[in-house]
């Protein structure tokens, strides 16, 4: 069988115009599914970067929140009563919100401020400059380096700013794994200063972290919160959450869809035409091989592997190239929202599997109802 | 081995049914032994390739047997028919049927890898036919860059390296200048042909008769005489 093999591989690559085309269909699919994935992606990945950035590993919410930038405060009441639940090690509240900067030119910002507990200052980001400590000091923020950073006009240890006619002073200046997803810089600050400088509705806990004391009592911890008339999610499942808005809530997922359709249709289009053109080039020659003594599961064993030796290359390629390309804007574009993930490698991958087996499908058919007689009429 | 290499018995083909129902066949018996080389002649549409056909495990007759050396080859399950063609004929198709994006030994050496031989060693073998045939020189050359007398000697290498009992040349000269077309020929006459080897020649070219050993003339899809000759 190698050796047939290695005769379908050369039929297959000597072409080389035939092939190209194959290749180039095969690649640009893959390439627009991934792309388009890859984007959707990256974008719920931004969407969930308070979750991702603070890291807890179960968050208590009101049940109306969507999305973990749209909270709804709850009272104070919970907290207490989330610490003294059973299977809770320890319980943090934790302040996210909108104000607005005034910056040293007179300029606004809006600015995302997230703040952590006073105590143990639970989910503090890593500072490249300053002390977590100073963030206890009158004024005290940590600024974000992150793509939305020059929108604060780059500021460093010491420099000053204005929230809502509070004076703020910047202490620190952090990195976290992952910048928001609607463009506005983040500075971190404690509970109590964020909920002093922010006007807020009657209650100001926006999540409350929750560490478990074993990853079994989530359940019961789930339970209990949900009796009180919240919700308790774990970092993977309010992520979930949160996506599942943006994929069914926005339409967001829709155009996805429609777009990676699209490109499957466009693959399966260029590389079925190809590959059913490239058979049937060779069709007479197939015919002979029967003729000669070919057993038809040889013949689609050949098929088979020449749809799949495309399909795979055409996918390493398209692979390559997305990655390629975002890693590219992503040196230009540092805010650029696209993400490869496993997902989306699967699902390109998957299709592509799809249009292989189409395209050899259609082509099989075609090689096994050549007669051999028809090679000697000519 | 059986002197008796082929043997056709009542042969009857038809194509379509009802009106359009067409006889391509109408019992035919024929036997060729080992050592012959015989002519198959007749008129356009008289049945010469449909024979062939039904001969060579391509093309199964509405009635009647095939015996090759003794074996009823339209008993075999197709996987068996496949084996049996790919072992025991050869084939040298009218218009060729290389493949253009090969080397010409890889095309020599196409039954050699079918038979699951390994690539270098069929690739080392199809040149020892290339050498026989007078074209190891060509051997990296796609068959595209011979000439049509070149190109029927590749043919003949691919079938001869499958090193079957019977041999079976379609119209052979059909694509060839008259010099060339005598020239294969008389080269199959005096290496290809042995003891051991049966040779089917279907054709309607004159020039060639002189190196038949029996001619047989089609008609109407009927066995209409035989003529033997001293090749």
């Amino acid at each position: 069988m190698k050796g047939i093999l290695r005769l379908a591989y050369k039929l297959l690559v000597n072409d080389k115009a035939k092939f190209t085309a194959l290749l180039l269909g095969i690649t640009f699919a893959v390439f627009l599914m991934i792309f388009v994935t890859s984007m959707f992606s990256g974008a719920l990945n931004h969407a969930c970067a308070t979750v991702i950035n603070i890291g807890a590993s179960l968050w208590v919410m009101d049940p109306a929140v969507e999305t973990v930038s749209n909270s709804v405060g709850m009272p104070d009441y919970v907290l207490d009563a989330v610490r003294s639940m059973q299977g809770v090690k320890y319980a943090v509240p934790l302040y996210s919100g909108g104000a607005l900067v005034k910056l040293s030119d007179g300029s606004y910002q809006s600015v995302t401020v997230v703040g952590l507990d006073d105590t143990s200052l639970f989910g503090r980001p890593d500072l490249i400059e300053g002390k977590i400590e100073d963030i206890y000091a009158e004024n005290g923020f940590i600024a974000v380096r992150d793509a939305e950073f020059p929108k604060l006009q780059n500021p460093h240890v010491g420099s000053e700013l204005e929230l809502n006619d509070h004076r703020g002073v910047i202490v620190g200046i952090a990195k976290v794994t992952t910048s928001g997803l609607y463009g506005l810089p983040t500075l971190y600050t404690t509970y109590e200063r964020a909920i002093q400088y922010i006007p807020n509705p009657r209650y100001t806990i926006s999540y409350v972290l929750v560490e478990p004391k074993s990853t079994n009592d989530i359940p019961r911890i789930k339970q209990q919160v949900e009796a009180l008339g919240y919700r308790a999610r774990t970092k993977k499942e309010f992520m979930q959450k949160t996506a599942d808005f943006f994929i069914y809530e926005t339409g967001g997922g829709t155009n996805i869809l429609i777009m990676t359709a699209i490109s499957f249709i466009v693959g399966l289009s260029i590389s079925g035409q190809t590959f059913y053109s490239f058979i049937l080039e060779n069709l007479e020659r197939f015919g002979a091989l029967k003729a000669i003594g070919t057993k038809s599961r040889d013949l689609v064993g050949m098929i088979l592997f020449q749809a799949t030796f495309t399909a795979l290359t055409g996918y390493g390629l398209g692979v390559g190239l997305c990655a390629l390309l975002i890693w590219l804007a992503k040196l230009r574009l540092p805010i650029y929202a696209a993400m490869i993930t496993y997902g989306n490698l699967a699902i390109a991958f998957g299709l592509v599997v799809v249009i292989a087996a189409v395209s050899s499908y259609v082509a099989i058919r075609r090689v096994l109802r050549i007669e051999p007689f028809d090679i000697f009429r000519g | 081995m059986p002197n008796v290499a082929i043997q056709a018995i009542g042969l009857f083909k038809w194509f379509g049914e009802g009106e359009a129902k067409t006889m391509a066949l109408r019992e035919v018996n024929l036997e060729a032994q080992f050592g012959e080389m015989v002519y198959i002649v007749g008129p356009s549409g008289s049945g010469k390739t449909t024979l062939l056909s039904v001969l060579s495990g391509i093309l199964r007759p509405n009635d009647g047997k095939v015996l090759v050396e003794g074996v009823d080859i339209w008993g075999l399950s197709s996987d068996r028919l496949a084996d049996f063609r790919l072992g025991k004929i050869g084939f040298v198709f009218q218009d060729y049927h290389l493949f253009p994006r090969l080397s010409t030994a890889e095309n020599v050496a196409i039954p050699l890898i079918l038979k699951r031989k390994g690539w270098d060693e069929a690739i080392h073998e199809a040149e020892k036919y290339l050498d026989i045939v007078g074209l190891k020189s060509r051997a990296e050359l796609p068959p595209v860059k011979l000439s049509g007398g070149e190109q029927q000697r590749v043919a003949i290498a691919r079938a001869m390296s499958g090193q079957p009992d019977i041999l079976i040349l379609d119209e052979p000269t059909a694509s060839l200048d008259g010099d060339t077309g005598s020239a294969i020929l008389s080269f199959v006459h005096k290496n290809v042909l042995n003891k051991d080897r049966c040779i089917l020649v279907v054709t309607h070219d004159e020039r060639i008769y002189e190196f038949a050993t029996r001619i047989l003339k089609m008609e109407d899809g009927r066995l209409r005489g035989s003529q033997e000759r001293a090749a």
